[in-house]
């Protein structure tokens, strides 16, 4: 037996109690778990965006479409390495299942994303191809498409020039991400523009985003007020930002997920603060003689305390590893389900905060038995007083 | 037997219950010699529970002087004391005594957590102090599956295993039946005898106080000597 | 027996507060459950009858084949006159057919709370029909835009959760600048719109024809016959919903999503409080011990023991989700909030917390409730005498 061995053995004091204990500490952290990563999601999502490229949208909606002959403009602004652009298919698969389509120009946007990896015979191919269609490894995975496949795809916004909302495609290219954080986006297809914006019913030469690569050096802040200037006042006012802050606007659109979360967990601990607190005072309250016996083996005070905030934080801390086990497991399965559309990792930045939050709710419910313990004084204690 | 193991020099106890001063001992003195087997006995209120637990540094003085082993223990901090028993004294009440979540075994090594032991030598004393009790059978056992004299002997072993110079007992066979009890004493006798440990035992029982080598009476605070 | 236990309850009962600790777990558990849950449920109904508000059965929108929703639709001019004439609208008092041409364009406003992100809300151009189709739209400030100026009026609940639509204010839109005049109310989801003139949308925008078109059906007939008249046109592709079809499929998709975020968070809550309860009978009932041993020396059955503590379970349950209601209303009740429609504009709403949702958390902390207390409460009666009287 050692100190630690002696501090568990007493966890098991009243195992009923400990085991309902440790199942609501396991509820709380899987709810925690869960609930911390869809925030992370939604509200840094962006993170691992660098910032060497510029998204331009029409100033009032992205949902309204530029005019391609912007391009050479933006091209001739010092500090633009490189212009791509890209447009919204609206694509759907089967009848009802939304796709990430976007109809862009091959070339362009393979330079302005180094970040994508794809065999360079399979960007010509795309690029050489008019109906081609290439498509990230997530979604291809997901509905078993191979090279070589024509894929019927349909769009939600745009017919073709007969009228059918149903297109089809050639797959020639599956690309995969540089890393990890790419590789969880590769559940975007890309087609051809030129085809599409002839192809279909509405064409006109128009497009939803311009992505400016920056130069090495290049003072974002300065293209973007100057490409914000050129066309301020005009029928086609833009508003350019980073990519990253672009990503983030969008979030910020669907209202203040991180307030909810925090009001849930917020109800959540300090439940559980109560529960397991609760389970400490008890436990200190029935063992008061038998902590007294200990001082008079000798050991100190401070042991006896240190004794108390070590059975709170094993307490705590078996049941908030599990919690965080089970929810990172239960995210696994919901991401693995939905073929990447719900990204919910459980990472490295929630462990660590569920881990702090272990140590603080194990000092919090255990810190007030602990003093009691610390304090009581042996000869009113063995005296039943 | 000459050189003093115990030594309480004027030594006064005063509580306060609420409003009220209680002052339960009042300038007591006394000597216990190395190897004595002193039984301290005396009504209820009479103060003798109290010298027991400054004897064991449970507690201090509120005035005088208390001294075991030559070392003066009523100026020691309460972080100084707990050391200090951890070295020199071993405790057997009437209740408490064993942790409900250990085993017999588990139990007496709790004492030996506080010092620098390997675990392999910690067991080996545990096992030693098991013997000497006569308990070795019932290592494995937790407190609920030994009857209340098993339980007491393994509290002296516990008692024994840090091999302390002063055994210091309160009431240890108050809730036992006669023959039980008679057992555990002659195994104090055994301590004392033949192991030379010195006991100081408070009890209410005559024939409990019949074991030990002398018995002192406590009265209101104060000591009437009487010889065994 | 009855007799037995209400005596047995009442002790019970009154023996609580010494035991505040453990039960006050049980009522605030609860309390969180049930307030989370309702909160959550809250704001899917607020959502959902705000769009659905504005659904009636006997209008009818009209938008292009297999566009969904009325940003991705548009008719040119011809096509609109043609919808407008179909069979099956109804005529209004001058005879004319009850058809608004209505035209979609983005905006963009600035959010109360956070002046640095900009959120977009729908700008209608209507002409009069819009509002002969919308009884329930009334104005209550300002007046309404004249035709031909750059002139708006805009819902109460934009003005709130946005900053820059006062009366008097000017928006900028694609590089021309609008006023705004009137404040109107319509309790549903045309109140997160600001609307003007429709011609002076088409020539500021450049665009001809509509978004949508909105008509009063002919009659019960008049769905099936309007949708027949524009399926055997050649020249056109439209998709005719009724009004009160198109919104509800417009909240499908955040009921399912915050629908399930509901689901998961108050399972994993309520399989929490279950615990938590559990915890606390079972320490209720041994404190307990030598009182339930004494009762049962004296006579008392069994079963009377077990209805008494299933009773303080349920008491404290109900304590528990009755506050936990409170709190939700309290602090979320007609709290108002915005996010993304279907548009990708913003749909403003108030959480709503009705006597039904109220009544829905009730259930759920007394079902909670009866499962922490069944167990402890078999153990209490099931306690042999002997080893309860021992604990004295």
């Amino acid at each position: 037996m050692t100190r630690a061995g002696f501090v568990i053995a007493n966890l098991f004091r009243k195992k009923t109690r400990t085991i309902l204990t440790l199942l609501s500490v396991i509820m709380s952290f899987l709810l925690f778990g869960l609930l911390q990563s869809v925030n992370h999601i939604f509200n840094a999502g962006a993170d691992f965006i660098g910032a060497t490229r510029l998204v331009t949208q029409a100033r009032v909606s992205f949902t309204q479409p530029l005019p391609l002959s912007m391009k050479p403009k933006l091209e001739s602004v010092p500090g633009v390495a490189r212009v791509t652009h890209s447009q919204w298919f609206g694509g759907v698969w089967q009848t009802n299942t939304p796709l990430f389509v976007f109809a862009l120009d091959a070339q362009s946007y393979h330079d302005t994303y180094p970040e994508w990896v794809m065999p360079e015979e399979q960007w010509r191919q795309f690029a050489q191809t008019r109906t081609a269609m290439v498509a990230g490894r997530q979604v291809a995975d997901k509905y078993g498409w191979k090279i070589g496949q024509k894929i019927p795809i349909s769009s939600n916004i745009y017919p073709q020039k007969n009228g059918s909302k149903a297109w089809a495609f050639d797959l020639v290219g599956i690309f995969d991400g540089k890393d990890e954080n790419w590789q969880r986006q590769t559940n975007q297809i890309f087609i051809n523009h030129d085809y599409f914006d002839e192809a279909n019913l509405f064409g006109k030469g128009r497009t939803n985003f311009f992505v400016l690569k920056l130069a090495p050096g290049a003072d974002a802040a300065a293209v973007t007020r100057i490409v914000d200037g050129m066309f301020e006042n005009s029928p086609d006012e833009t508003k350019t930002q980073t990519e990253k802050e672009f990503n983030l606007s969008f979030v910020k659109q669907i209202g203040d997920i991180g307030l909810i979360v925090r009001w849930i967990l917020f109800a959540v601990f300090f439940t559980l603060l109560l529960v397991v607190g609760n389970t400490m005072a008890q436990s200190v309250r029935e063992r008061v003689p038998e902590l007294a016996v200990l001082k008079t083996l000798g050991f100190t005070d401070g042991s006896v305390l240190g004794f108390v905030l070590a059975e709170a934080l094993a307490l705590c801390l078996v049941g908030g590893l599990i919690g965080l086990a089970l929810a990172t497991l239960m995210g696994n399965l919901v991401e693995k389900g939905s073929g990447g559309q719900f990204q919910l990792r459980v990472d490295t930045w929630v462990w660590s905060v569920g881990i702090a939050t272990i140590l603080v709710m194990s000092v919090a419910v255990g810190l007030l038995p602990a003093l009691r313990a610390r304090r009581l004084k042996i000869v009113d204690a063995l005296a039943g007083r | 037997m000459s050189e003093s193991m115990v030594q309480v020099r004027n030594v006064t106890k005063t509580y306060e219950r609420g409003k009220q001063k209680v002052e339960v001992l009042q300038g007591l003195t006394l000597e216990i010699p190395k190897g004595d087997f002193v039984a301290l006995m005396g009504p209820s209120g009479s103060g003798k529970t109290t010298l027991l637990n400054l004897i064991g540094g449970l507690d201090q003085p509120t005035a005088g002087e208390v001294a075991v082993g030559g070392k003066r223990i009523d100026t020691l901090s309460s972080g100084e004391l707990a050391h200090w028993r951890a070295r020199n004294v071993g405790f057997v009440f009437q209740f408490y005594n064993l942790m409900p979540v250990l085993t017999a075994e588990g139990n007496v090594e709790l004492p030996l957590l506080l010092t620098r032991l390997s675990g392999a030598q910690r067991r080996k004393n545990v096992a030693v102090a098991l013997e000497v009790v006569g308990l070795s059978d019932r290592a494995r056992h937790k407190p609920r599956e030994l009857s209340g004299g098993q339980e007491q002997r393994v509290a002296i072993a516990r008692a024994l295993v840090s091999d302390p110079q002063l055994l210091v007992c309160d009431e240890p066979t108050g809730d036992l039946d006669r023959r039980t009890a008679d057992e555990i004493l002659g195994l104090l006798q055994v301590l004392n005898r033949e192991h030379g440990k010195t006991i100081v035992m408070v009890t209410h029982d005559p024939k409990a106080a019949g074991f030990a080598r002398r018995t002192l009476h406590l009265e209101k605070g104060q000591l009437l000597e009487q010889a065994a | 027996m009855l007799r037995q236990v209400r005596a047995i309850t009442g002790i019970n009962i009154l023996s609580i507060p010494e035991r505040w600790a453990p039960s006050l777990v049980i009522v605030i558990g609860l309390a969180g459950v049930v307030a989370v849950f309702t909160a959550l449920l809250a704001m899917i109904s607020g959502f959902a009858s705000t769009l659905e508000a504005a659904g009636r059965a006997d209008e009818a929108i009209i938008i292009r084949g297999g566009s969904e929703t009325e940003l991705n639709s548009g008719f040119d001019r011809d096509s609109t006159e043609l919808i407008k004439q179909a069979a099956g609208i109804r005529p209004g008092a001058d005879g004319k057919p009850l058809a608004s041409a209505e035209m979609m364009v983005v905006a963009e406003l600035v959010r109360k709370e956070d002046l640095h992100s900009g959120a977009n809300v729908t700008l209608r151009g209507v002409d009069a029909t819009a509002f002969d189709l919308r009884p329930q739209l009334k104005m209550v400030e300002g007046r309404k835009f004249t035709p031909g100026l750059r002139e708006l009026i805009v819902g109460r609940s934009v003005q709130h959760q946005f900053s820059g639509a006062e009366i008097g204010h000017k928006v900028r839109m694609r590089g021309s600048e609008w006023t705004v005049v009137g404040t109107f109310q319509s309790g549903d989801a045309y109140e997160s719109e600001l609307w003007t003139d429709i011609n002076i949308a088409r020539t500021t925008f450049g665009r001809t024809g509509s978004s949508s078109v909105l008509v009063a059906l002919d009659g019960t007939g008049g769905f099936d016959t309007l949708k027949a008249a524009l399926a055997a046109d050649p020249r056109l592709t439209v998709d005719v919903v009724r009004q009160q079809e198109y919104f509800s499929s417009q909240t499908r998709q955040f009921r399912q999503s915050i629908g399930v975020l509901a689901g998961v968070v108050t399972t994993i809550m309520a399989l929490g409080a279950v615990f938590a309860a559990l915890n606390s009978m079972y320490a209720a009932v041994a404190t307990r011990g030598k009182e339930i041993a004494t009762l049962r020396a004296i006579g008392f059955g069994g079963f009377p023991v077990l209805v008494s503590v299933m009773i303080e379970a349920l008491l404290l349950a109900l304590l528990g989700g009755l506050l936990g209601a409170v709190i939700a209303y309290v602090l979320f009740n007609g709290l108002t909030v915005s996010t993304l429609g279907r548009n990708f504009t913003q749909v403003v709403f108030s959480f709503k917390v009705t006597p039904e949702l109220v009544a829905r958390g009730l259930v759920i902390s007394v079902i909670i409730g009866m499962i922490g207390g069944l167990l402890p409460a078999i153990r209490a009666a099931r306690l042999p005498v002997t080893t309860g009287l021992r604990e004295l």
